[in-house]
């Protein structure tokens, strides 16, 4: 992965938290509760509105499109790297 | 009777209360002797208070429950005198693997980091942590322990409670101006008195096994906690396995909550299940007993204060959390490590009654972060929607290959002491640090030049850490002594802990020679100051006792 960054990146800009895990468990709990309440099929639309929305975001296709080839799930697994 | 535990059975002698015609008047009962209730007491009792402990049963936890007892909660068995025995007979343990399907998705290792006194978590059967203090508590002639004393009626009021007893010989009533509230979970008294709990009861249910095997099942020295996802032994579901004192390992299977939880209990539906799990790890060539059963839901809630005028609710009796991060019992002793420090104050007539109220604000944001991290792995491991759960499985399915997928996967966030940052107690930093050791924060240990830890010096008063420079230390003696000197002939004295600036503690504490640290009586930073100061280090003094118009003379 050249430009596609997996390591933990979540985080608020100008906080440090005692736990590494913590910003992670931030957003994976935003992250549910947004889908709180909706139906399965609303679910699916909101998960496809969020993708277009964070991709515009990230924006650059070098990124993208190694995202959206890790995300496949045959995705292969990458090749270690000697 | 189990074949590595035989309970002991306490006896209740006749109350003297029974036969006598004044009602007694003591100043702190505790009622519950599980592992909250004993610690208060021990730690009162240390202090110097007489302690009336009341337990309605006659012997210790049936079945292993809590397990893991933190680093943390190590250090205030430490001070309670049981932590030597807590750590010789518990099993420290490091290796975490966590699987999804019959794949392992990653695994850790806990390795202490270097400096610490004790290991980050040590695993122990409650049975064998609650004899053990109860053995303490009967070693201090300040406490009254009385088996199958049960609360049967408690009626509070301003200056404390009266409470009817109930024993086998007969009922006596006695007056308290204090009470500490562990009597667990079910809580008889916060039901009786109405208090409500706010909070999530969640529907699932859970099979936790004690099982003796024949051999362990890894090599001597090392001691795997193995947690699955969607295991090919029990498909849809999570299980775990995790070892306890003795070759007891304690098998969990997350049942759902449709399952019969008293067709699930039978051994012959529980046999099957472990002896599947065993097979599929390689571990066909182990046998296997069964020691204990339970099947369990769990909720996670909390009482919305937990100072009722002079009761005081600690441990299960105040919050529940789930079992996923070990957060039950080790916050139930820190509870009560924050608790008896500022009643013995009180008790003494050195701090007002509103420093009481700081234990709520204190635990309360304790138990609010518990609740937090367990209601997240509990939403984790059981997903409620379909698209929880596709996200879940999509977590796990990258966490194989990358790093933040892995940082993601939750199967609990194991138990931390909280930094209790927002305090009223804390004096609030006017010189610049860096690190973790801001007010509010539980001191961190270190090891001193002499071969000692930092913690197990520390007096149990309101403490002032000094760093100073060995090469230079008449310069310092100079300055600080006098200060010294003042502070420990004040009502509320403060004693004075030398540290020579340098190695682990500087660091830790980002000490430079001068540094200052006030240390609350339960080890948590209150205030800290680049320069000694006698006006300074009194003003955080008494914001860290309540008095808020300053010291008494």
């Amino acid at each position: 992965m050249k430009h596609l960054n997996t390591q933990p990146n979540f985080g608020t800009p100008g906080l440090r938290h005692r736990q590494a895990y913590t910003p992670g468990d931030d957003f994976y709990d935003l992250l549910i509760q947004g889908h709180a309440g909706l139906s399965d099929d609303d679910s699916e639309r909101m998960n496809a509105r969020l993708v277009l929305l964070l991709a515009n975001h990230i924006g650059d296709l070098r990124v993208l499109r190694e995202a959206i080839a890790a995300a496949r799930p045959d995705a292969a697994p990458e090749e270690p790297t000697p | 009777m189990l074949q590595t535990y035989t309970w002991p059975r306490y006896t209740a002698r006749r109350a003297p209360e029974i036969d006598a015609a004044d009602v007694r008047r003591l100043p702190l009962v505790v009622v519950g002797a599980g592992p909250v209730g004993l610690c208060a007491a021990i730690d009162a009792a240390q202090r110097g208070q007489s302690v009336l402990l009341l337990d309605e049963d006659h012997t210790v936890s049936i079945g292993s429950r809590g397990l893991c007892y933190a680093q943390r909660t190590l250090e205030i068995f430490d001070r309670l005198g049981v932590g030597d025995a807590v750590v010789a007979r518990g099993v420290t343990w490091n290796v975490g693997r966590t699987f999804h399907g019959e794949r392992e998705v990653f695994s850790f290792n806990l390795l202490p980091e270097a400096g610490h006194r004790r290991p980050g978590m040590v695993n122990l059967q409650q049975y064998h942590l609650e004899q053990m203090l109860v053995e303490r508590a009967q070693a201090l002639p300040l406490i009254d322990l009385r088996w199958q004393n049960r609360v049967q009626a408690l009626r509070p009021d301003d200056s404390g409670a009266s409470l009817d007893i109930e024993t086998p010989e007969g009922r006596y009533s006695v007056r308290a101006d204090w009470v500490i509230v562990a009597d667990g979970a079910r809580s008889p008294i916060r039901r009786q008195l109405g208090l409500d709990m706010e909070g999530r009861v969640f529907q699932d249910r859970f099979l936790i096994a004690d099982v003796l095997l024949s051999e362990p099942p890894f090599d001597a020295g090392r001691t795997e906690r193995r947690f699955w996802f969607d295991p090919p032994f029990h498909p849809q579901q999570s299980a775990l396995l995790h070892r306890e004192a003795d070759n007891v390992w304690r098998m969990d299977f997350q049942l759902g909550w449709d399952a019969d939880p008293e067709a699930e209990k039978l051994p012959e539906r529980v046999a099957p299940r472990i002896r599947a799990a065993l097979d599929s790890q390689g571990f066909a060539h182990i046998d296997f007993e069964l020691e204990w059963l339970s099947v369990y839901t769990f909720q996670c809630r909390r009482m919305a204060r937990f100072r009722h005028r002079r009761l005081l609710f600690a441990g299960d009796a105040a919050h529940q959390v789930s079992p996923f991060g070990a957060r039950g019992a080790n916050s139930g002793v820190q509870d009560v490590d924050n608790l008896v420090w500022k009643l013995d104050l009180v008790l003494r007539g050195l701090a007002p009654e509103a420093l009481l109220d700081s234990y709520d604000a204190e635990r309360g944001a304790a138990a609010d972060e518990n609740l937090l991290n367990s209601t997240r792995s509990t939403d984790f491991m059981t997903p409620k929607s379909r698209a929880s759960q596709r996200m879940r499985d999509a977590v796990l399915t990258l966490a194989a290959e990358h790093p933040f997928a892995r940082s993601l996967v939750n199967s609990g966030r194991l138990s931390v002491p909280t930094t209790l940052q927002a305090s009223p107690l804390n004096t609030p930093d006017a010189d610049a640090f860096e690190g973790w050791m801001l007010p509010g924060a539980p001191a961190d240990d270190a090891p001193l030049r002499s071969g000692r830890w930092l913690l197990e010096l520390l007096p149990t008063d309101f403490t002032l850490l000094l760093f100073f420079d060995p090469s230079n230390a008449a310069d310092f003696f100079a300055h600080a002594q006098p200060v010294i000197d003042a502070l420990a002939r004040d009502a509320l004295p403060v004693c004075a802990c030398l540290v020579p600036c340098e190695g682990v503690p500087a660091l830790r504490y980002d000490a430079r020679p001068g540094t200052a640290y006030l240390l609350r009586p339960d080890q948590h930073v209150a205030a800290r100051w680049r320069r000694l100061d006698l006006a300074g280090v009194r003003a955080a003094v008494a914001r860290a006792s309540a008095h808020t118009a300053g010291l008494p003379a």
